[in-house]
């Protein structure tokens, strides 16, 4: 035991005098790098998890057989129960990957907000997105217009369509010049989401019978996710999250305030448009089918930060699986805790995320913004 | 080998001028001081060279090209900026901090390589500050944090530097420290390096040249000799100050006359 140690020591003391005295700084870079991987693998880990867990039980390796042998390289024979694959394929995949998606589309816009403002409240609906996308879908609940337009339906459209129409009302209102300060910005935001907040409300306690899918969607839910869903939400998190992951290093430099970054030779006004731009469409994207799931936004990147400091192009990959993972798991709990009954997902995610988070900010002492 | 010229500049916010008709040059290789009292508008100077404000008139000029055509990241690789101390985000360290003046040089794609945290390093070593490189800036102090922001202006290694109050928060050792550390690298490398000062003293000491700015103009430039003199003491910051020759050097010095003005108030006052 003894020798063990001593051995380590002069070990370490001889990599520290043939290192550089910068080398380590590359020891946290390294850390986070195995903790993306990690998460990486957690991910995958939770989707197949998530699969299997369900009313009607399938065991692990079932569900992993059926998955791979959609892959059509890989020939596998059918040995499962008939139903099994249609249970796994048509009903639980879709569910889980649009849960993961939306996860990750609101840890990241939430992370980039807080990083963009510099403020630690920020969250994903901040600017109005939420409220915007609210007052869409209550008029899709309530208007007589049936039908669907591109494989959506009527609510996700007019969500969505709200949405981006509030975030360029409140761009427009904020913006002077050649400008867009950021205080303007989140005030034009609260102010609007409070007035879009009110006819939302106005119209929910008016809407007699539909009172009910109303406030359902408006607490999130992914049971009627669809592949079509999957399909129509891939591409804007796709671009969005790959944009906002290339500015990652930009973003740390922002971190200063707007007039260090500008000389340190960032385009503030640029990389705040790109940026907006980019977290608005994943969050309306992903509000405008499943509703606006609340605190994996603005939770997420904190624990993120708590765990793994606040450097930028480590925090947002790292909320990117974190929140993807933390949604999956969320919406494992809402349809299976009380089943057959479903809680909403919104519901589940500050009832079990909020202990959690609690304790991290209890047993962390690091400064985290 | 960068050589920064401002030609009939008139600056201001909101089209309300500040400073009007301003022209002096920073040549490589000297140190030039900016003096004047507070609010005379030093840091805004600061600005305009780095393009965060827009001359109202008058053009600035980099190595002969108008600053307002040359992209953002390319001033940055030109001109460090040692700001007044500003906030930091609290949650990075000290290294982090230092480690974004190689931004300029990195494009969207790029990363930071082994070279880019040499630098880093070396910046550090240079300014005395490695032993706050795994600190969290938020615990710092204001001198601290003002070493760590030179060491950033040179990992940025740009070939002028603007420095705007750069001892304002040092004890009077780092103060020597660290203007000894600019001026040498001034004489060694070429710098151009210009400096908004309060300390007159520092200032005459350090500098090769002075530019003092009062009353929204330039007041007066030339050899601290030529600029620091009784007349334009008194005439920029009131009378109670006397300049004499440093001993040693035989530049100017400057000392407060302390009390003097409560004096003249008690005599006023006596004879109301």
């Amino acid at each position: 035991m003894k020798t063990d140690i001593s051995k380590e020591r002069t070990m370490s003391a001889e990599t520290a005098a043939s290192d550089p005295a910068w080398a380590a700084h590359l020891v946290p870079w390294r850390k986070r790098t195995y903790a993306v991987i990690g998460m990486c693998v957690a991910l995958v880990v939770v989707i197949a998890v998530a699969t299997t867990v369900g009313s009607v039980s399938i065991p692990l390796s079932a569900t992993v057989k059926v998955i791979l042998s959609k892959l059509s390289f890989l020939q596998i024979a059918p040995t499962w129960q008939s139903g099994t694959d249609i249970i796994i394929m048509e009903i639980r995949l879709p569910r889980v990957i649009l849960a993961g998606l939306v996860g990750a589309a609101l840890g990241t816009a939430g992370a980039t907000y807080q990083g963009l403002f510099r403020n630690p409240l920020a969250d994903p609906y901040l600017i109005g997105v939420a409220q915007g996308a609210s007052l869409g879908a209550v008029a899709g609940f309530l208007l007589p217009v049936t039908g669907s337009f591109l494989g959506m339906g009527v609510v996700p459209m007019f969500a969505f369509i709200g949405a981006l129409g509030s975030m360029a009302v409140v761009y427009a209102l904020a913006r002077q010049g050649k400008s867009l300060p950021v205080t303007t910005l989140i005030l034009a935001g609260v102010a609007l989401s409070a007035l879009l907040g009110s006819i939302v409300s106005y119209l929910i306690i008016s809407s007699g019978d539909k009172m009910h899918s109303i406030v359902f969607w408006l607490m999130g839910s992914f049971s009627l996710s669809r592949w079509s869903d999957v399909r129509l939400v891939l591409p804007y998190m796709v671009i969005g999250i790959g944009v906002i992951l290339l500015y990652s290093r930009p973003l740390n430099v922002m971190q200063l305030d707007e007039e260090q970054a500008q000389q340190l030779g960032i385009n503030v006004e640029r990389l705040k448009l790109v940026l907006l731009a980019a977290a608005t469409l994943i969050t309306a994207a992903a509000v405008s089918f499943v509703g606006t799931i609340g605190f994996v936004g603005i939770i997420i990147p904190h624990a993120v930060r708590l765990i793994w400091g606040a450097d930028y192009r480590f925090l947002l990959p790292l909320s990117v699986l974190s929140s993807a993972i933390f949604l999956i798991l969320a919406d494992l709990i809402a349809r299976t805790l009380l089943s057959p009954t479903e809680i909403p997902v919104g519901v589940v995610t500050a009832l079990f995320g909020a202990p959690f988070f609690l304790y991290l900010l209890r047993r962390r002492r690091r400064v985290i913004f | 080998m960068i050589k920064i010229e401002l030609e009939n500049v008139s600056l201001g916010y909101h089209h309300r001028p500040v400073l009007s008709n301003l022209t002096f040059r920073v040549m490589p290789g000297e140190v030039v001081g900016m003096i004047g009292p507070n609010g005379s508008g030093k840091s805004t100077v600061i600005r305009a060279l780095t393009r965060i404000i827009s001359p109202l008139s008058g053009k600035i000029l980099l190595n002969g090209r108008d600053l307002s055509m040359i992209d953002r990241q390319e001033i940055a690789r030109m001109l460090g900026v040692v700001p007044q101390l500003p906030l930091l985000p609290s949650a990075f360290t000290g290294f982090e901090v230092v480690l974004m003046g190689r931004n300029p040089h990195l494009g969207l794609f790029a990363h930071e390589t082994e070279t880019d945290l040499e630098i880093t390093w070396r910046a550090m070593e240079m300014t005395g500050t490695q032993a706050l490189a795994k600190r969290s800036v938020g615990e710092l102090s204001g001198g601290q944090i003002q070493c760590l922001l030179i060491a950033r202006a040179l990992a940025q290694q740009t070939e002028a530097v603007l420095l705007d109050e750069p001892t304002a928060n040092l004890d009077i050792g780092r103060q020597i420290d660290v203007l000894d550390l600019i001026k040498r690298l001034c004489r060694e490398q070429g710098l151009s390096v210009l400096a908004a000062l309060h300390d007159l003293n520092l200032a005459s000491q350090y500098c090769d040249r002075l530019v003092l700015i009062s009353e929204g103009r330039l007041y007066g430039r030339g050899t601290p000799v030529e600029v620091v003199t009784p007349e334009n003491i008194e005439a920029v910051y009131g009378a109670d100050h006397c300049v004499y020759s440093h001993p040693v050097n035989g530049l100017p010095v400057v000392l407060v006359n302390g009390g003097g003005r409560l004096k003249n108030s008690e005599a006023k006052g006596a004879g109301v």
